[in-house]
């Protein structure tokens, strides 16, 4: 315990004062209402020509809408911008001479950013969308609860590895800011690559059948198509495991991979006295 | 002529309050608590065409609110202000066209663009007639020693050659008056001189009327013959420097080097501020016991080597200041 | 000088500023091509899914796609300093700045830089119009390209309005301003899909409350020469993109309203 009370604070003080962005949680959440409305419509559009063409069912397609909305913040879209912040300022120094494990002390920081972020506007999407729109008489278009239990169990660790691989994804787009002392360029490349292969777009099966063996196995997958059809029991039993350990194996990789990049690019930023 | 006019002005901003810990910033998601801050209070002064003012008080004291109100950037929640005969904040566009402003801080100027082409922009921004502004665009080149630098992006210029530019910028419309904020911050000694040397000529030599803030004191010693002090949005003090010295701290400092080891000395009202094996620094009122007085009654009773007054620097002043008026950092 | 040809100035200093780093601005010309043209992806993969909508087929939704995005493109190329107004401006103190020019400040901010990068979506959105003028096919007219042009300047209007809406927001809250993306890049895909797939009351918010159905759904129907399913008169076709100019006109009575709060609370 003791030796993870560093990174704990990490987490804890970004995480609140990620809290603090009220207008920015309402902002989100707003933006997130309409995205999902928007995108509901454009599927209740193509689903009413030819339902039969679909992977999943209308049902499943607004759930889908609803909990990527819900979470959008918890996705790797750019690179933490206290990163960025700390390369042009120098800042990045300081974090050299903390006497802690480097790797850890940003993911911890990561974390908190992205969980702070997703934390409320997740919550109110839930209260929208979940409570609100059934009420309102509009269940046909709200967020349903995972199927059966075996469904709402299964949803708990691939919710967790979603979030750890989110962070390792964001670490290693941290790592290269810091090596290349420039965001932009890996914000370009991250984000378009995010919005396409992790499903945010459209749900990986909607897309052309040819592509499946691939849309199916890369990383990205892991942060919004495998966890959320294991929400809806789109993906169950062996399917649903096979999913986890998809997500597990590519967090295990990329955190490996972090860790090897942190290192050279730390002894680097040492040698040039950045 | 009477240039600027500030009458009982007052300004007052709500900010948010935060509660400590996770529970406040849970608290605050959903309630938040404002406070009142009187930035200001009651503050009134006026400043005749060609004066040199500096505005002086420790951070947050409201220096910079006087000088956004008067500049026309920030509106006051009550008082009156009136300069070269406009209310800044309600006529801002004349308002501006006539006035220059320096930030130590910050630029006005193109970071990728040539010294000149932002020279050049401003003039269409300020609309100065071509002929008119190449009179003055060479002559602030020549006193500035900017030709060197006028093909250069600024963000290949040092600092101190930066602020020479700026000053340039700030005065291409031949603007009546000319606040400056901090301008010698962060300047290399020689850089800070040039600006003050600067600065003296363009309030003696073209009758700019000039408004200074800074914290270094040696600005104030060596531009303003006037002093605001302004601490917890109030005035406490208007006036040449020199009275403001007398009124806090009017004691002399004698230090003296002895033959041989320093003495004891037992001096009524003469106190010592610090020794070393061979000499004194000795802190007196004039009024209590001259100089000239003082060194006698030394010289007499002991083998002197040298002997030099001088007064308290202007920081210690300024310090003693606040410290009577309870004047600190907000 | 006059705002235009101070405008003028303003957009040359900007484009010699990145005239400076040719590369860069070349790569992320290159980056904003790829990255926005992934959303044609999706109508595509939909289309190619689903088959025809609403009476619709890939091609003549591809209509839709580039002229919103074209438009987008442009607005977004014009009005970087609206969009930064909150981060840059605003938090910085750098308005102040702004305010001691004797200019309107809307017209400094629409001068602070003319963002070639931008230029990435246009190119992408270009390369889709020749796509769909192929496929429908469409008949470039002088009728058609003097409407497609108009429809343009409405629209890029109507997206001004809504980034200096965006900036204006930034009076009240510094903090991040994504819910103006509601309107931009939200418009832009709800845009790029015609209209009469969506529900009425969507339908109507298009039309009347934040106009973009005017500056691209009826042009484009005017371009393609098919009557509005739903039944909007047929003259209203070409003349629909004014709506653009109003929406600008009330957003810039909004950004006076946030100017004089600025000046007494100075946040």
């Amino acid at each position: 315990m003791q030796a993870l009370r560093p990174y704990l604070a990490a987490f804890r003080a970004r995480f609140q004062l990620m809290l603090q962005y009220r207008a920015a949680a309402l902002a989100g959440f707003a933006t997130q209402c309409w995205w999902g409305v928007l995108r509901i419509m454009i599927f209740a559009a193509f689903y009413g020509v030819h339902a039969a063409a679909a992977p999943i069912s209308l049902a499943d397609a607004i759930t889908y809408v609803w909990l990527g909305q819900a979470l959008l913040a918890l996705l790797p879209w750019v690179a933490d911008p206290e990163i960025g912040q700390a390369v042009r300022s120098g800042g990045i120094g300081y974090d050299r001479l903390r006497p802690l494990d480097a790797y850890s002390y940003w993911y911890a920081r990561t974390l908190g950013w992205m969980l702070a972020r997703a934390a409320p506007r997740a919550a109110l999407m839930a209260l929208a969308a979940g409570l609100v729109l059934p009420l309102a008489g509009l269940g046909a278009w709200a967020w349903q609860p995972p199927p059966s239990l075996a469904a709402a169990l299964l949803f708990v660790p691939a919710f967790a590895l979603m979030t750890a691989l989110g962070a390792a994804i964001v670490m290693l787009a941290n790592i290269i800011v810091a090596a290349s002392l420039n965001e932009r360029g890996v914000n370009a490349v991250l984000t378009p690559l995010l919005i396409v292969f992790s499903g945010t777009l459209l749900p990986l099966d909607f897309f052309p059948d040819a592509l499946r063996p691939f849309l199916h196995v890369q990383p990205f997958a892991g942060l919004v198509d495998i966890p959320f059809r294991i929400y809806f029991a789109d993906l169950a039993g062996g399917a649903a495991l096979q999913g986890l350990a998809l997500q597990a194996g590519w967090t295990v990789v990329l955190i490996g991979l972090g860790r090897l990049a942190i290192d050279r690019t730390m002894r680097r930023l040492e040698m040039q006295g950045g | 002529m009477l240039q600027i006019l500030v009458e009982a002005l007052a300004k007052t901003y709500r900010v948010a309050e935060r509660a400590p810990g996770l529970a406040g910033a849970l608290r605050g998601l959903v309630r938040r608590r404002w406070r009142e801050v009187h930035a200001l209070a009651d503050v009134s002064f006026s400043l005749e065409a060609g004066e040199l003012l500096a505005f002086i008080g420790p951070n947050g004291a409201g220096k910079s609110t006087t000088v956004k109100i008067l500049s026309g950037i920030l509106r006051p929640t009550s008082g009156r202000v009136e300069v070269g005969g406009l209310v800044p904040y309600e006529d801002r566009i004349r308002h501006v066209a006539r006035i220059g402003v320096v930030f130590g801080q910050r630029s006005q100027l193109w970071w990728d663009l040539p010294v000149i082409d932002g020279f050049d922009l401003l003039a269409d921004i300020y609309r100065v007639e071509p002929t008119r502004y190449r009179h003055r665009r060479d002559e602030l080149v020549a006193m500035l020693r900017l030709e060197p630098l006028l093909d250069q992006p600024v963000r290949q210029l040092s600092l101190g050659q930066r602020m020479r530019a700026e000053f340039a910028a700030a005065l291409l419309h031949d603007p009546a008056i000319l606040f400056l904020d901090e301008p010698t911050i962060g300047l290399d000694a020689p850089s800070k001189l040039a600006v003050r040397a600067f600065v003296r000529r363009l309030n003696r030599e073209q009758g700019v009327t000039v408004l200074l803030t800074t914290h270094d004191m040696h600005d104030v010693e060596a531009l303003a013959e006037r002093v605001i002090v302004i601490g917890q949005g109030r005035l406490l003090a208007d006036g040449p420097f020199a009275s403001l010295r007398a009124g806090v701290l009017a004691e002399r400092r004698l230090h003296v080097d002895f033959a041989g080891p320093a003495p004891e000395l037992d001096l009524p009202r003469v106190t010592v501020r610090a020794r070393t094996e061979r000499s004194l620094e000795l802190a007196f009122d004039p009024t209590d016991i001259p100089a000239p007085k003082l060194i006698a009654l030394i010289t007499a009773s002991h083998a002197v080597e040298d002997v030099h007054v001088d007064e308290p620097a202007i920081e210690e002043v300024i310090a003693r200041f606040y410290d009577l008026h309870d004047a600190h950092e907000a | 000088m006059n705002a235009l040809a101070l405008y003028g100035r303003y957009a040359m200093t900007s484009l010699r500023a990145q005239a400076q780093y040719p590369a860069a601005t070349l790569m992320l010309t290159a980056g904003h091509c790829a990255a926005t043209a992934i959303e044609i992806l999706g109508v595509f993969a939909l289309f190619d899914r689903f088959g025809p909508v609403g009476g619709w087929t890939f091609g003549e939704a591809a209509l839709f796609y580039a002229l919103v995005n074209i438009t987008f493109s442009l607005a977004d190329l014009l009005t970087r300093g609206f969009e930064v107004f909150g981060t840059d401006f605003v938090r910085t103190g750098a308005f102040d700045r702004v305010l001691l020019r004797p200019r309107a400040a809307a017209l400094q901010l629409a001068g602070h830089e003319v963002r070639l990068s931008r230029l990435g979506r246009f190119v992408q959105a270009f390369a889709v119009l020749v796509l769909a003028s192929h496929l429908v096919p469409i008949d470039w007219d002088a009728a058609a390209v003097a409407t497609a042009l108009w429809a343009v300047a409405g629209g890029v209007a109507l997206f001004g309005g809504i980034l200096i809406l965006q900036a204006t927001l930034a009076f009240w809250t510094v903090e991040s301003l994504e819910i103006a993306h509601v309107l931009t890049y939200g418009g832009v895909q709800a845009a790029q899909y015609p209209l009469n797939i969506y529900a009425a009351w969507f339908r109507r918010l298009l039309t009347f409350g934040v106009p973009l159905a005017c500056v691209t759904y009826y042009p484009a129907l005017a371009i393609l020469n098919r009557p509005d399913p739903l039944g909007a008169p047929g003259w209203l076709l070409p003349i629909a993109p004014v709506a653009g100019f109003a929406f600008l006109g009330l957003s810039l009575l909004a950004w006076r309203a946030g100017m004089a709060r600025y000046a007494s609370t100075g946040s």
